[in-house]
């Protein structure tokens, strides 16, 4: 019995990874990893008939989620879109590969703005895919005034009504915030004092629910007055409920950059430095922006997004939706780019995470 | 092993090997290591820390199992008196939601218990909520200062996560039950009657020591399903109080990836539910038909 088995796993495994090393040779083949809802899917459709390179498209539910499918070796992929904190990480941890943007020409059709930021200071790893903000999404008809703190998500007079984001990160970052210290900051006795503010507020029943997703229901139906969030994901919502408004805290907040990476053991690099090329292109960032409401860094298509809105829907974009999605300069003159922090410090932020959840 | 393996039993046990021992072995090795796979013994002992997460779940897991019970019983025993062509409405019925995503039948239980949802809409335009904000303001000490309330909370409460476990696993309580209540010997009945037994006496002496083993997988079946849901609380529950899955969960896809820790705390939670199926089997014993872990 006992030999049996061992025999048995024995070969299983020699058939398993064996079945790895084979591949043919003959089809051309990407594997892209990006999130849930972040892509028009006809672009897919598009570049399989421009190249016929055949595009294997898998979504993660977060950056952590993609990172430890890296780590595991469970995902098996060449291209992948992380937000800058995890690029970072990445780097770090020796795990992307160095980009060869003379087979990525639309690099060029970035805007400055996007390269050389922290995550990737010399331009080495990077294609910027899209970039946007982190604010207060509320329900007008439910609050008495206009919200323009971080005090709300932290106020009594709400309790019962407020959505935490169900995040370690973004929930220091506005607690750190609303007491106006940095959100990168390494210092633990301000880390502290923002878990205090949290755990206090949560302790008096200003917090409805932590949520991620679950956040387009409750916010949708009314069943909240106030969540933090990111903009493109608020003017999704607000199509089924008008009565949503988005603000980003006078006290600053996040913006973040998500940008497209080949993984160092990635199989079929040129395929990848294909398949970003492509997602480069103005035309892709157009149609991208125009489905999943993230800004896109490339400069022609941003500034071209509502002559492109105007003439496909024939009305005009409403401005104050396209500053939502693009903040201009002076909001993010007040928003920082979150930095990878140090391994104590991110024990420290889950440590603190679990205890707000005992 | 009595009896010579038979080549039959050859994937069946491949199976086990490569998706249940192989898995069970990693989980043993991960919650033992460190990072760089040094021997370590930290991951335990920062167990007491998540004691109250431990003892959340398991008394919601368990008010969940004693509800599947009490409704899954009287279920399966009445369907099984009934004649074969409503057993088989009955049996689809029972199986229909199961054909629905889980995820999917969750979701909409928060569209009926939300705040704003279907069932506070209801109780609004039945007068239900005004009813008792009137009642409640004359009760109250000081009514000129009474809030009336404009929903009762439902969701993101311990009792939203309890209905969301009972309504997901109560097939599985009642399935058990009812394929052994339904071959039982009829005539072990007819003869408990001859010799004098009412109803209850039939129930009580015959019908429910032979139901037993139903009953204990059932309660396997759903108590362990309960103890490490994470979707379920999430969704239902509003995130606010942790759970054993979702605390699991978080060692795995949440900010500070610690795999190791993840599988100390499974292992734990693994030896739990074990010792305590192996209590509760001891009250099956003496009985015809072992009962599977």
């Amino acid at each position: 019995m006992k030999k049996m088995l061992a025999l048995a796993m024995i070969l299983t495994t020699v058939l398993t990874l064996s079945a790895c090393g084979g591949s043919s040779e003959e089809e051309r083949v990407v594997n892209v990893c990006s999130w849930g809802e972040y892509i028009d899917d006809s672009l897919i459709y598009q570049f399989e008939d421009e190249t016929g390179i055949k595009v294997n498209y898998q979504t993660a539910e977060s950056n952590e989620a993609l990172y430890s499918l890296l780590k595991t070796g469970a995902g098996d992929f060449d291209v992948i879109v992380p937000s800058d904190y995890m690029i970072a990480r990445l780097i770090d941890e020796g795990m992307l590969a160095e980009l060869n943007y003379d087979n990525i020409p639309n690099y060029a059709l970035i805007d400055d703005a996007y390269k050389g930021l922290s995550f990737d200071p010399e331009n080495k790893y990077t294609v910027p895919y899209t970039w946007g903000t982190v604010g207060i999404i509320y329900n007008t008809t439910m609050v008495d005034e206009p919200i323009t703190s971080w005090d709300a998500m932290f106020d009594e007079k709400y309790a019962g009504n407020v959505l935490m984001i169900r995040n370690s990160r973004d929930a220091l970052a506005a607690a750190l915030l609303d007491l106006g210290y940095d959100l990168n900051t390494t210092d633990t006795a301000q880390i502290q004092e923002a878990y205090e503010l949290l755990a206090d507020a949560k302790n008096k029943g200003v917090y409805q629910a932590f949520v991620m997703d679950e956040i387009f229901n409750k916010m949708e139906g009314g069943n909240a007055a106030i969540a933090m969030y990111y903009a493109g994901d608020y003017l999704t919502m607000r199509e089924s409920n008008p009565d949503l408004a988005f603000v980003v805290p006078e006290e600053g907040s996040n913006w973040f950059v998500d940008a497209m990476c080949v993984l160092k053991d990635a199989q079929h690099k040129d395929e990848a430095e294909e398949w970003i090329n492509f997602i480069a292109s103005t035309e892709s960032n157009l149609a991208n922006m125009d489905y999943i409401w993230y800004a896109s860094p490339n400069k022609e298509a941003l500034e071209s997004y509502p002559a492109y809105y105007e003439e496909t829907y024939g009305e005009p974009l409403d401005m104050g939706l396209y500053e939502i999605m693009a903040a201009p300069q002076e909001v993010l003159d007040r928003c920082t780019l979150y930095e990878n922090l140090p391994a104590d410090i991110l024990t420290l932020y889950n440590d603190l995470w679990t205890q707000l959840g005992i | 092993m009595k009896n010579k393996l038979s080549w039959f039993a050859v994937p069946y046990v491949v199976w086990i090997a490569l998706f249940v021992v192989a898995p069970i072995i990693l989980v043993v090795i991960y919650a033992f290591s460190t990072a760089d796979g040094s021997f370590t013994l930290d991951n335990f002992s920062r167990m007491g820390t998540y004691a109250v997460v431990f003892g959340r779940s398991f008394k919601l897991a368990i008010i969940a199992t004693a509800v599947c019970l009490l409704i899954g019983y009287p279920i399966s025993y009445l369907m099984s008196r009934e004649g074969p062509r409503f057993q088989r409405v009955g049996m689809v019925l029972i199986m229909l939601p199961m054909w629905m995503n889980f995820l999917l039948r969750t979701y909409s239980w928060m569209s009926i218990l939300e705040n704003n949802g279907l069932l506070n809409r209801l109780f609004q335009s039945i007068g239900l909520i005004d009813l008792y904000n009137q009642i409640a303001m004359a009760l109250s000490a000081n009514p000129a200062a009474y809030e009336p309330i404009t929903h009762f909370q439902l969701i993101n409460t311990q009792g939203a996560v309890v209905l969301g476990m009972v309504y997901n696993y109560l097939p599985f309580m009642i399935l058990p039950i009812y394929s052994v209540i339904v071959k039982l010997d009829r005539s072990l009945i007819e003869a408990a009657r001859d010799l004098g037994a009412n109803t209850f006496h039939v129930f009580r002496r015959v019908i429910l020591p032979l139901s037993l083993p139903g009953v204990l997988s059932g309660i396997t079946m759903v108590f362990v399903p309960s103890v490490s849901t994470f979707a379920i609380s999430k969704m239902l529950g509003g995130g606010t109080e942790m759970m054993l899955g979702d605390l699991i969960e978080q060692q795995f896809l949440g900010g500070a990836y610690n795999p190791q820790l993840g599988a100390a705390i499974s292992l734990v939670m693994m030896l739990i539910v074990v010792v305590c199926m192996v209590v509760m089997n001891r009250f099956g014993e003496g009985e015809e038909q072992a009962v599977m872990l």
